[in-house]
């Protein structure tokens, strides 16, 4: 069966199986990747940083309920099969994350507009759980003895190339209309765009064939009658979910959204770079560590997956704090000598009424360009009062365009958290298809890992940037959730795992 | 190494509940500092998302280190025919 399937068979599964998961990431990525742009249109424009840390819960909303859609989702993939089940999952994220390009901002219709974004991101992350659960156990039911890491690793790329995708889009929509229309109306076209690459993926997946032993299953009258009764309520299977979670996918889920979308944020809302610059280093380290995915995934096949998996976190525990206060060394530019200056020009104030008084606020904002080819902005915040005259306000640096040593520096440093992901995620399909039998695999494997990642690893963005806000914080006492949690994932995993590869899944 | 195992059980165990009751203390306190309605609505709605999706965790991890404690992963299944 598997183990006959012709090598161009199962590249055209491997194909039809990433392309729709890359879709689907690709439309939950946007969101995240648009957090602050949304922020804006969602909530009034004086929420400040309120309206950020809403939107990212919004954007946590998604990932949170992804473990229910695991549960929905699997249900009926062990039920009727993989292929259905993945083709709905994909028509809902697709239309989902076409209707969020639709919806009116906050000065239209009000709160309905978060209100209504809330609904359709929970919609995308229920989607999200029944997809990547049906397409890792398609492929590793379709892969060759000894050679289910390598093949399922290709599903594993997806979710890096899909934020890659989302990332490119981003860009290139927002050089062709420029800042101010992309913030206006133009964030709406990478949402839109969506409904094209899932019409694409429809069309392919449709061609596919169920999975073997799915097939083989089924025509023995074997299916499973409750997958998910048999799935939690057998202890056997139960222990090993909770094993699965704890001791593997917890730590995992909390390096992988550390390296790409902590990174992210942290880059652009903390240190305050440039809106293109954060995204071309995330391309770039992305660019080069994706082809790792495949590599630790292979070679789980040969070591086992669990010390790859174990020693990737082990990294991250070590080294976030040391990155992290690199990107911040980097990018404070407040000892700048008058000397290092080459051109500072201020463009002319604007102000602004302060409602229900008759004060204003007025803005001056100067460019300042360094020798060394830094650029940043200084805007300067004053009220101006009929009675008090000018009260100086608070100075912010931000816009932060790098030197180019330092770019590539920060791109070193994105690369190497990004090859942890790899590390982590690499062979986590193989290792979750080896622990469950074929007919409540779907469900038992996507419980773990969607908590896991949806809902460990989703929060990190939120949960660390609610730390770094307490009193008395510091910009990298937000990195104490993602190591904490993989110190805890690490500890429970070297005790508890077992370095076996199942060769068999056929059961 | 199964008496380890065994023994860093009862942490988990104690770890579940531990964790809660600092995330609500946490939340007593954030909600406790806010300043202005909305302010707090939000802290709220923030805190109450955490606590919500981390208590049936606290309790898996509970339940994982009950198992722990009874010996069930001294053994691991080595196959699937195993569960």
């Amino acid at each position: 069966m598997s183990e006959t399937l012709p090598k161009n068979n199962i590249f055209k599964v491997i194909g039809a199986s990433s392309l729709g998961t890359l879709i689907e990431w690709y439309d939950f990525y946007i969101f995240g990747s648009l957090a602050v742009i949304i922020g804006h249109q969602l909530f009034p424009e004086d929420a400040g940083a309120s309206a950020l840390i809403n939107t990212l819960a919004i954007f946590a909303a998604g990932f949170i309920v992804r473990p229910f859609g695991a549960l929905v989702f699997g249900r009926l993939g062990d039920l009727i099969g993989r292929k259905y089940t993945f083709l709905l999952t994909l028509v809902l994220m697709g239309g989902s994350t076409f209707l969020i390009g639709l919806i009116p901002s906050y000065k239209s219709i009000g709160y309905a507009a978060p209100v209504l974004v809330l609904i359709l991101r929970l919609v995308q992350g229920l989607a999200l759980g029944g997809e990547y659960g049906g397409a890792a156990t398609y492929v590793a039911e379709h892969a060759p003895k000894n050679k289910r890491g390598f093949f399922t690793s290709w599903i594993q790329t997806t979710a890096t190339l899909g934020l890659f995708l989302s990332l490119g889009v981003i860009v290139i929509t927002k050089n062709i209309l420029g800042a101010e229309t992309f913030g206006d109306w133009g964030w709406r076209i990478p949402f839109l765009l969506s409904i094209l690459l899932v019409v694409v993926s429809i069309y392919i997946r449709m061609k596919m064939h169920e999975s073997p032993m799915f097939s083989k299953l089924k025509a023995e009258g074997n299916v499973s009658k409750n997958p998910l009764k048999e799935s939690f309520n057998n202890k056997a299977n139960f222990k090993m979910v909770l094993l699965a979670l704890f001791g593997a996918t917890m730590g995992q889920g909390v390096i992988w959204y550390t390296g790409q979308f902590y990174a992210q944020s942290f880059l652009e809302n903390t240190c305050k770079l440039d809106f293109n610059d954060s995204r071309y280093i995330l391309l770039w380290g992305i660019a080069f560590a994706t082809p790792f995915f495949v590599i630790f995934g292979a070679w789980s096949d040969k070591v086992g997956r669990k010390w790859i998996m174990l020693s990737g976190m082990l990294l991250g525990i070590v080294f976030y704090r040391p990155i992290y206060q690199a990107f911040l060394d980097d990018t404070d530019f407040s000892k700048v000598e008058q000397s290092d200056i080459l051109s500072a020009k201020t463009a002319p104030s604007s102000a602004v009424l302060i409602a229900n008084t008759a004060d204003s606020l007025r803005t001056i904002t100067t460019k300042v360009q360094l020798k060394n080819g830094a650029s940043y902005s200084v805007v300067k915040t004053d009220t101006v009062s009929v009675q008090q005259g000018i009260r100086s306000g608070t100075e912010i640096v931000k816009d932060k365009v790098l030197p180019t040593p330092i770019f590539w520096k920060f791109v070193g440093l994105i690369f190497f958290q990004i090859l942890l992901v790899t590390m982590v995620y690499g062979p986590i399909a193989a290792f979750l298809v080896e622990l469950f039998p074929t007919k409540i695999r779907y469900t038992s494997m996507s419980l773990p890992y969607h908590i896991g990642n949806g809902v460990f690893g989703g929060l990190v963005p939120f949960i660390a940037t609610l730390i770094a806000s307490f009193s008395g914080s510091t910009p990298l006492s937000g990195l104490w959730y993602p190591i904490g949690i993989a110190t805890l994932s690490l500890i429970i995993g070297t005790i508890y795992l077992s370095n076996k590869k199942d060769e068999s899944i056929n059961d | 190494m199964n008496t380890i195992k065994k023994f860093l059980g009862l942490i988990w165990m104690i770890l579940g509940p531990v964790a809660m009751t600092f995330l609500f203390i946490q939340a007593v306190e954030k909600v406790g500092l806010t300043h202005t309605d909305i302010e707090r609505t939000n802290t709220m709605l923030q805190w109450g998302i955490i606590l919500f999706i981390f208590l049936p965790i606290s309790l898996g991890l509970m339940i994982f280190g009950f198992y722990a404690w009874r010996g069930e992963y001294d053994h691991l299944p080595q196959n699937s025919e195993e569960i």
